[in-house]
């Protein structure tokens, strides 16, 4: 991470971003870099909680997240791995501009950050609007339908058309549907359009599959949020940099959102593994 | 990294009194906005007094109706649901907004970079919106009760509390949550504070204790309440769209949500607890006017606490049914605390041993302390006896043990910590027999009103019980007693402080002998605390402090102070 | 600490009154010191300095973390016994299954009985299994000091081998809504050999039941070869919608089958024949008791009230 000190060019003179109750600008900077690291450590910890829930359930249902694992497009979110890293490499490098006094680079920079950002957004739209159309939602909505299709098997959708219609015999209205998983014939066992003969499920049942998607939703919905505070974060940035507000002397909050933006990113190299990769 | 240091003149003492007369912080602006948008640390120390007092009054007002509802078995004069909303409101007031945030955020507020020598907290700004925080988390709170309330304990214990009918569940746990990023901000601030802004000589073993208690705290703010913030978030999405992480109806384990609220709330315990001991550190070194006795031990014991303090969660579910290996663990783990515990309370005696004792009110409420505390501490051992616990788990033995910790401990040390600095605060002296007074009424009602129950507890009476057998009705009566007792004594309280903002003595910058910074500066302090930083020495060496009776303090003798300062 | 009932208890109360000996040691210990330095200590002019100069003894303190330190282990030593014998019950326990719900312990037998008390025999080890169908309640037996959740979607086991007869309570230790307090079970220890007795006597099923779901307990056991309770003709008449209703005999004679009628051709079966069957009926003089015999008139008059009304509320008792 660049947590290098302001340049102290203006030493003697009382540089202007100094607050009172420090003494120095590169005093400033180390307090603003300790407090940044420690409310980062309080980010991790908050997703750290909802690890820990992923590691109670995995270990005692591993069945539950080998079955619905394969639910998730793998595609996409390798795409999206890939845009997230690609965001890193940009933010990084408004910081360096910012150090290095280039403010036209700065601004690109964060520009580019910001549209690897909303896309990473869009592609999480994308496929949280396929697992409502599934019914693949977290408990108590859980209402797959019956042949539902494993994202990655879904070439028609990703093509941009309609994804097949549900059958009509969806087990959604009963009151019990948490007992029903996505299809008895299994991620595999797919049925060809107009196929009425169910294939034979090559595995058993699972059943609470909606513990998956509900850690899925919990994970992957609060990074978003994360994300879209960062991008909120990201556009102050680049309307201060607009106004020339940064410098080689003062560049702390470029440097901040960056660290934040960095986190962000870290938290999604997990995520994508855990939730993604499964097999 | 290492603060850039620049040399400050050695000769500086404190002004003493020269700015009493003068400007300080109180009349340094003026106007409802100057005190609610200040970046102040002493002003936003005052206001979450203010604020966190105010809680406890109505915190305290759902205590006495539940005391008063338990006079006699079965219905006294409310309803059942009604008697199981005034508890949970109680515990969750009183532990969100009144305990947790207590003595750090009022107390360490104002005297941390005083006594720290800096100008103020690293972050004003993000001080100031911890308090607005903690006020969004209050109204919070008040908008839980208006919206139905809530009656599922402080604990909010899943399934029951995505199940009951109540509507300020959601509320109640929106305002927990705020809560708890008010804590972490105020934590982060403490501990960059500690670590970047100590003046040139203020080095990590002549900070005192308080500082190092309120640093111990703010590691466990930061490191805890994240996970408490994402439990009440999953609860909240849980009640709101049944995510079912929880729901055993939808495959999740609501003892994984034990796990994950203790994981806080058990290091919350210290969260409460550790300042306390800080306060009790200065104050019992300074009405002995001898020097605190090891240091070094209180100091360690202090971070030790904060680490132990992590892994004990568990002995909150002895009888969840967690594997018996799990709790055997725990059961050791919470052993270990015991020991930093004991080991403070030692130093304390031994620092009284051949000291001068003055049994001023800030020093019979931390005598109070040592007596309550040392009960609350030993009645732990019994809970972490994993037989024992088996028959106290859930018994009033546990309510009147963590009362006696947490009231009996954190308040009563913060009620003394309040008196300690009230002359700082308020440049006011109020009247000492009065606090003695209320000092025999809190500290009697607070013992009438808990001890009997830990002999209920013993014999089986559970917590939380709107109706009990009548073989409880003498105890039950007798702790009722005691409240109302309590409850005079903290009405005393209050008359003679708020009498001596207008008529009490003024303060001399020293009324006590303390030798820590926050006393070099005149009672109130300036809005900037100190022009340069008054040199850092041991903040407990009384040896050139002469008491003055002309101005009723201390004041340092002729010897030029702190000639041991080591050189920068 | 409350009398002590159970083989666990005197183990539990060693280990309680042996950290109490300990604590109240330490504690009169702190509060003497206290109160002694107070006074020879005690500040007689305000500004006077006190002897003492010692800022620490590494030694000392080193000693008053030893020394606590060993006593919390024998602590967690006393405290884990026990509990490793309360977790573990003994080979061959009799099974009780208890069911927390709202505001409500039921308890289980081996037999399938089910019941709103605990009854357990004397000097026999008892294994409860615990579950709870809405959220988490606590079993409590102070007597026995024995506690153990109800945790909806899991089993949680624990058991107790009671050692004196007599009547305890049972209570809800974990809070669980308006009437937690009132969550009660009544537990009796019975003599030897009187458990079985009770159980014989408890299985009889007036006490867990309506009368008309006796009745239809008895109907289905005792008539259900010859009279059908769905309309249909058997060897005897339906029980479906007769009740108040007149009936045909074989003379040609109408009756109102009114609880007098039902009761007489139990036991009087030939006394009335219904038009259309024959009297092969045989009496159950003897065999019914008048109880029982009510509790068959009250599900007939229940058949009839529910032919006569749209079945709309089926399934609402589940």
């Amino acid at each position: 991470m660049s947590t290098s000190r302001p340049a102290d060019s203006s030493a003697g003179a009382p540089a202007p971003h100094l607050q009172h109750h420090f003494t120095s600008p590169a005093q400033q900077f180390e307090s603003v870099v300790l407090g940044m690291w420690l409310f980062l450590a309080t980010e991790i910890l908050l997703f750290g909680g909802l690890f820990c829930a992923y590691a109670v359930y995995r270990a005692n249902h591993p069945e539950i997240f080998e079955y619905a694992h394969v639910y998730l497009s793998k595609s996409l979110g390798a795409v999206n791995t890939a845009i997230l890293l690609v965001s890193s490499f940009t933010m990084a490098s408004a910081v360096w501009a910012a150090q290095q006094s280039r403010a036209r680079l700065l601004r690109i920079m964060l520009a580019l950050t910001i549209a690897c950002g909303l896309g990473f957004l869009g592609i999480k739209y994308v496929e949280y609007k396929h697992k409502w159309h599934e019914g693949l939602l977290w408990g108590k909505l859980y209402r797959p339908q019956h042949e539902a299709a494993p994202f990655s098997a879904h070439h028609a959708f990703e093509h941009g058309q309609t994804p097949p219609a549900a059958p009509t015999s969806a087990p959604g209205d009963t009151d019990v549907s948490w007992v029903f998983t996505p299809g008895d014939t299994g991620p595999r066992g797919l049925l060809a359009p107009g196929d009425t003969t169910p294939l034979v499920s090559p595995e058993p049942k699972v059943h609470n599959v909606q513990l998956f998607f509900g850690v899925y939703f919990a994970l992957t919905g609060l990074h978003a949020v994360h994300v879209l505070a960062g991008l909120v974060l990201l556009g102050w940035t680049l309307w201060r940099a607009a106004l020339g507000h940064f410098s080689a002397a003062y560049f702390t909050p470029v440097a901040m959102v960056g660290l934040y933006w960095h986190v962000v990113d870290l938290i999604w190299i997990y995520l994508f593994p855990l939730l993604y990769l499964i097999h | 990294m290492k603060a850039v240091v620049s040399t400050f003149p050695r000769s500086h003492v404190a002004a003493a009194e020269a700015g009493a007369a003068g400007d300080n912080y109180l009349t340094h602006a003026h106007g409802i906005r100057s005190w609610l948008f200040t970046i102040d640390h002493k002003r936003i120390g005052v206001m979450y007094l203010v604020s966190i007092l105010a809680a406890f009054l109505l915190g305290g007002i759902f205590a006495i109706l539940v005391r008063t509802e338990l006079l006699t078995p079965g219905p006294t004069i409310v309803s059942a649901d009604n008697y199981n909303r005034f508890f949970t409101l109680h515990g969750a007031i009183m532990v969100f907004l009144v305990i947790i945030p207590g003595i750090p955020a009022a107390l360490g507020n104002f005297v941390l970079p005083i006594m720290l020598g800096a100008k103020d907290l690293a972050f004003p700004r993000l001080n100031l919106f911890s308090y607005h925080l903690w006020v969004l988390g209050a109204l919070l709170a008040v908008l839980a009760i208006v919206t139905g309330s809530v009656d599922t304990g402080w604990t909010f214990y899943v399934p029951y509390a995505t199940t009951t009918g109540m509507g300020g569940v959601v509320p109640v746990l929106l305002g927990a949550f705020v809560l708890g990023f008010s804590s972490i901000f105020t934590g982060l601030n403490f501990i960059v504070t500690i670590h970047k802004l100590r003046p040139p000589g203020m080095t990590w073993f002549r900070l005192p204790l308080f500082l190092w208690a309120l640093y111990a705290t703010a590691v466990i703010q930061i490191l805890a309440t994240p996970v408490l913030g994402v439990t009440v978030l999953l609860l909240i999405v849980e009640r709101v769209l049944g995510l079912g992480i929880f729901q055993p109806g939808l495959g999740g384990d609501p003892v994984l949500y034990q796990h994950f609220f203790w994981f806080y709330s058990h290091p919350a315990v210290y969260i409460m607890i550790l300042p306390a001991m800080g306060i009790v550190s200065e104050i019992v070194s300074v009405f002995s006017r001898k020097h605190i006795f090891g240091y070094h031990f209180i100091a360690f014991s202090s971070i030790a606490i904060a680490l132990f303090g992590f892994f004990v969660w568990g002995h909150h579910m002895f009888v969840s049914g967690q594997s018996n290996l799990v709790t055997t663990i725990f059961s050791l783990l919470t052993y270990s605390v015991s020991i930093p515990s004991a080991v403070k309370v030692f130093n304390w005696l031994a620092t009284m041993h051949g000291g001068s004792i003055s049994l001023r009110t800030p020093m019979l409420y931390t005598l109070a302390f040592i007596f309550i505390f040392g009960i609350g501490g030993l009645t732990g051992l019994f809970l972490g006896a994993l037989a024992a616990n088996v028959h106290l788990h859930d018994t009033y033995f546990v309510v009147a043990h963590f009362h006696y910790v947490m009231m009996g401990g954190t308040l009563i040390a913060m009620i003394a910590g309040i008196h300690y600095w009230w002359p700082k605060m308020t440049g006011r002296m109020y009247s000492e027999r009065l606090g003695q007074l209320s000092f025999a009424a809190v500290f009697l009602g607070f013992n009438l009103t808990f001890f009997p129950q830990f002999i209920m507890g013993s014999h089986g009476m559970p917590r939380r019980y709107y109706n009990y057998p009548p073989q409880f009705e003498f105890l039950h009566q007798l702790s009722t007693v005691g409240s109302y007792l309590m409850t005079v004594g903290f009405v005393l309280i209050a008359v003679y402080l708020l009498h001596s903002l207008f008529a009490g003595r003024r303060a001399p910058a020293n009324p006590w002998g303390g030798a820590t910074l926050e006393w070099h500066c005149a009672s109130p302090p300036p809005a900037h605390n100190f022009d340069e930083p008054p040199p850092a020495g041991d903040p407990y060496d009384f040896n050139d402090l002469e008491y003055d009776a002309r101005i009723g303090g201390y004041v340092y003798g002729t010897r030029p102070v702190a000639a041991d300062s080591e050189p920068t | 600490m409350p009398p002590a009932a159970s083989t666990i208890a005197p183990h539990t109360d060693a280990v309680f009154y042996f950290i109490y000996t300990v604590s109240l040691f330490f504690f009169t210990l702190i509060v003497l010191l206290m109160a002694y330095f107070v006074f020879r200590y005690r500040r007689r002019v305000e500004g006077e300095r006190g002897p003492g100069r010692t800022t620490h003894h590494t030694a000392l303190e080193l000693t008053w973390t030893a020394v606590p330190l060993v006593l919390v282990v024998l602590m967690f030593y006393s405290g884990f016994r026990g509990f490793m014998n309360l977790m573990n019950p003994p080979a061959g326990a009799l099974d009780i299954r208890v069911l927390g719900q709202k505001w409500l312990w039921s308890f289980t037998y081996p037999n399938g009985h089910v019941d709103t008390e605990l009854h357990v025999p004397v000097d026999t080890p008892v294994r409860l299994t615990l579950e709870s169908n809405d959220v988490i309640h606590s079993f409590f037996i102070p007597a026995f000091r024995i506690k153990r959740d109800a945790v909806p979607g899991r089993y949680n086991r624990i058991w107790f081998q009671a050692t004196r007869p007599g009547e305890y309570l049972a209570l809800c230790a974990e809070y669980c809504g308006t009437q937690h307090s009132d969550m009660l079970a009544r537990v009796v220890v019975h003599e030897p050999g009187l458990y079985e007795k009770w159980l014989a006597e408890a299985a009889d099923p007036f006490r867990t039941r309506s009368l008309a779901e006796v009745g239809q307990l008895l109907v289905a056991k005792r008539c259900g070869g010859c009279h059908s309770v769905d309309g249909s003709a058997n060897i005897g008449p339906t029980f479906k919608g007769i009740y108040e209703h007149s009936v045909t005999l074989a003379d040609g004679s109408t009756v109102v089958a009114d609880d007098n009628y039902i009761r007489e051709s139990i036991l009087e079966p030939r006394a009335k024949i219904v038009r259309g069957y024959e009297p092969v009926m045989p009496t159950f003089k003897g065999q019914l008791k008048d109880r029982e015999i009510t509790a068959i008139i009250e599900y007939i008059k229940a058949l009839s009230d529910e032919a006569t009304k749209p079945r709309s509320d089926e399934g609402t008792e589940q």
